[in-house]
């Protein structure tokens, strides 16, 4: 069979498996549309956490981005992995021991006001249509890179399966679909990983490979890397610090805090039995998006060093990088190399006209290594790689049998349609729950408000569908936008929802929007009122880019939520105390005892 | 709160901050201010400093939250507030 067949073939079987669930586990009840009925295993509800976590973005650019940036790349690592932490300890449990369907439900109750759990449910829709967008068009590529159709068509299909399960079984559908899109997209990141892994350093776990010498010899991997980048005018790879240290402090700590706050993953504990069970099912969520986050550092070195030995063969031998005839001739480069280069991802431009590639950085300051450049007769980078190709490519550059690369299309496929659900449950449920029956319809019968959570889904995937085809601006900004609303406004109210017995209305309302507005005026400076281009307004604060102490816009939800919590806290002592009885349901909310089954009463 | 309660939140709330400590130690701490100087230790083929940013903190955070469960179990036996 050829591949483009063999494609076909996996990536049915993977969905015919998902409409096999769908099938399985339709939703019959409000509580089983919103929190799968309230009876997922941890360890299962651990799984799908995973699956909906891991988003396109993190299956196929993040181990790029890792080999782009080296060291720095660990803020990454760290920030989506750390913020577990933060949410196994100070919220999961408790919004479990709440009991209630939503996170904006959470909000209005506690903070006793319509306006706060407006603005919550304002910042949830917000952030999860922006993320959403991503997975659409991540949909779109992994559809037209693997299966040959266009990106519309490949969007047009995502849509129409999670459609079946997401529409017909809400979050006890999406939950044991996500349970297996797990299963596809580990083993398809795994796989590749542990056959470079092999070839290159012998020992077949990436996590251990990426600290071992290269297979017969007694040179780290490592360090030969951090010498053949330097040598190419790169910074060192293991040191390579993300802008300053103080930048990548802060970058990691919204990133936690970002994570924390999601609300599409803090839904997911509201579907473990018990509170004891929203604890440990933490920790499951991490063990398994662990395996992938450990093995993403090892592939991101590994295929760096791959592609810089497939262009540059001298790099292994102890001859010049400059020395003639040391990079390989365009018409002789790989198979892989020509097939990538007609999607683009991979563009060459013989700039000296000698015929063969150069690819290192022509941007160095280092006097030394440019004088060397150009007394080997090279004018300028000729490579362009767009940075998915680290994971998408990996199984041609490591020679891996068909079935691998299919395997990787269906992990994509599965990693973008996983995260896209759980996106798409946490809007319609804010839409059907707390705008629809909590603000405008309070007499809606639990059948009506099942059919509305349905119809609410199916036109959230319409319009997601729409905005993957058309993607507006703002979509560039998942990372500034997701992260800095839920990082900002949402983890600081709820964290002082449940640590702060004092907190009042007035305080959380005007700390969130304090934490928001600081955060977005930062990003919007930057990149322009929704990152519409033109309309940066960088002047009024003097015109230098990162004027805040040198932080980026992408790094700034910690700072808003240092603000929020600082206005929150300012207003609170002004204004009038928290009732008797909200600050008797914080008590409540405190102790595991009492816990009941997760509803939408009041 | 009754008394109960309030003893056991004080418990709690020492239990979040000891592990939080060790949370900040091992990512901001080795991961990030103290990378450069770790850097100089080897582990096999890793600079310390280095494996704490892209593996180690990882492997500590996942042991942290079972530990935190299973204390956090304990806590809750100890002051009779456990689910039944």
């Amino acid at each position: 069979m050829d591949l483009q067949t063999i494609t076909y073939v996996v990536v049915g079987i993977t969905f015919a498996l998902y409409i096999g669930i769908a099938v399985w586990a339709r939703a019959g009840s409000t509580s089983e549309f919103y929190v799968a009925g309230g009876g997922v295993h941890p360890v299962l509800n651990g799984m799908a956490t995973g699956a909906d976590w891991m988003s396109a973005a993190s299956f196929i650019s993040m181990a790029g981005l890792i080999a782009n940036m080296g060291y720095g790349g660990g803020l990454f690592l760290m920030g989506w992995t750390g913020g577990y932490v933060l949410l196994a300890m100070l919220l999961a449990p408790y919004l479990r021991k709440f009991g209630k369907f939503t996170v904006p439900q959470f909000v209005g109750d506690r903070f006793y006001s319509k306006g706060a759990s407006t603005v919550a449910v304002v910042c949830l829709l917000v952030a999860s249509t922006t993320y959403i967008i991503g997975q659409m068009t991540g949909v779109g590529v992994a559809f037209s890179r693997f299966l040959g159709v266009s990106n519309a068509m490949g969007i047009l299909i995502g849509m129409g399966i999670v459609f079946m399960y997401a529409v017909f079984g809400g979050m006890k559908g999406i939950t044991y679909t996500q349970v297996a899109q797990y299963c596809v997209l580990i083993l398809a990141y795994t796989v590749p990983a542990i056959f470079i892994s092999m070839n290159l350093t012998g020992n077949p776990l990436p996590q251990l490979g990426l600290g071992s010498d290269f297979v017969g010899t007694d040179i780290s991997l490592l360090s030969k890397l951090d010498q053949v980048v330097t040598d190419l005018g790169f910074a060192k790879y293991t040191t390579n610090v993300r802008l300053s240290t103080l930048n990548m402090f802060v970058y990691t700590a919204s990133l936690m805090i970002g994570t924390a706050g999601l609300p599409h993953v803090i839904i997911r504990f509201f579907t473990v039995p018990k509170v004891k069970d929203a604890r440990s099912s933490a920790g499951w969520a991490l063990v398994f998006i662990a395996i992938l986050y450990t093995t993403a550092p090892g592939v991101a070195a590994m295929a760096q060093m791959n592609l810089l030995k497939t262009i540059n063969p001298s790099v292994m031998t102890d001859a010049s990088v400059f020395a003639p005839g040391a990079n390989i001739e365009y018409e002789a480069r790989p198979a892989w190399m020509k097939r990538w280069e007609v999607t683009g991802l991979l563009k060459f431009e013989d700039k000296n006209g000698d015929g063969r590639i150069q690819y290192y950085n022509d941007k160095s300051k280092n006097p030394e290594f440019v004088a060397k450049a150009e007394a080997a007769g090279w004018t300028g980078n000729e490579l362009t790689v767009n940075r998915d190709i680290m994971v998408l490519a990996n199984p041609e550059i490591a020679m891996l049998p068909n079935w691998v690369i299919a395997l990787v299309a269906a992990g994509g496929l599965a990693a973008a349609l996983s995260t896209a659900a759980g996106l798409l449950l946490a809007i319609s449920s804010a839409i059907s729950h707390d705008l629809l029956k909590d603000m405008w319809m309070p007499d809606l019968s639990e059948k009506g408000e099942l059919m509305a959570g349905k119809i609410a889904m199916a036109c959230s995937i319409c319009v997601a569908g729409y905005l993957g085809l058309n993607p507006p601006d703002f979509a560039a900004g998942t990372v500034a936008i997701a992260f800095g609303l839920a990082g900002s406004s949402l983890f600081p109210c709820l964290m002082m929802g449940i640590f702060s017995k004092t907190m009042n209305k007035e305080g959380a309302i005007a700390g969130m929007l304090a934490g928001l507005g600081i955060t977005m005026l930062y990003v919007f400076a930057h990149k322009g009122l929704l990152f519409i281009k033109g309309t940066e307004f960088l002047g009024l604060f003097g015109g230098k880019a990162n004027f805040f102490l040198g932080i980026e816009p992408n790094a700034f939800g910690a700072i808003g939520a240092v603000v929020n919590f600082a206005v929150a806290f300012g207003v609170k002592n002004m204004t009038a105390p928290v009732p008797e009885h909200i600050a008797n349901m914080v008590e409540q909310v405190r102790i595991p005892r009492g816990s009941k089954a997760v509803d939408g009463a009041h | 709160m009754d008394e109960q309660g309030q003893a056991y939140w004080k418990d709690v709330i020492s239990l979040i901050r000891n592990i939080l400590i060790v949370w900040f130690i091992v990512s901001f701490g080795c991961g990030i201010l103290f990378a450069d100087a770790l850097n100089n230790i080897k582990l096999g083929g890793y600079p310390l400093g280095f494996w704490f940013a892209q593996q180690g903190s990882i492997y500590v955070f996942v042991a942290l939250i079972f530990i935190y469960a299973k204390l956090m179990g304990k806590l809750d036996e100890k002051h009779d507030v456990h689910e039944d």
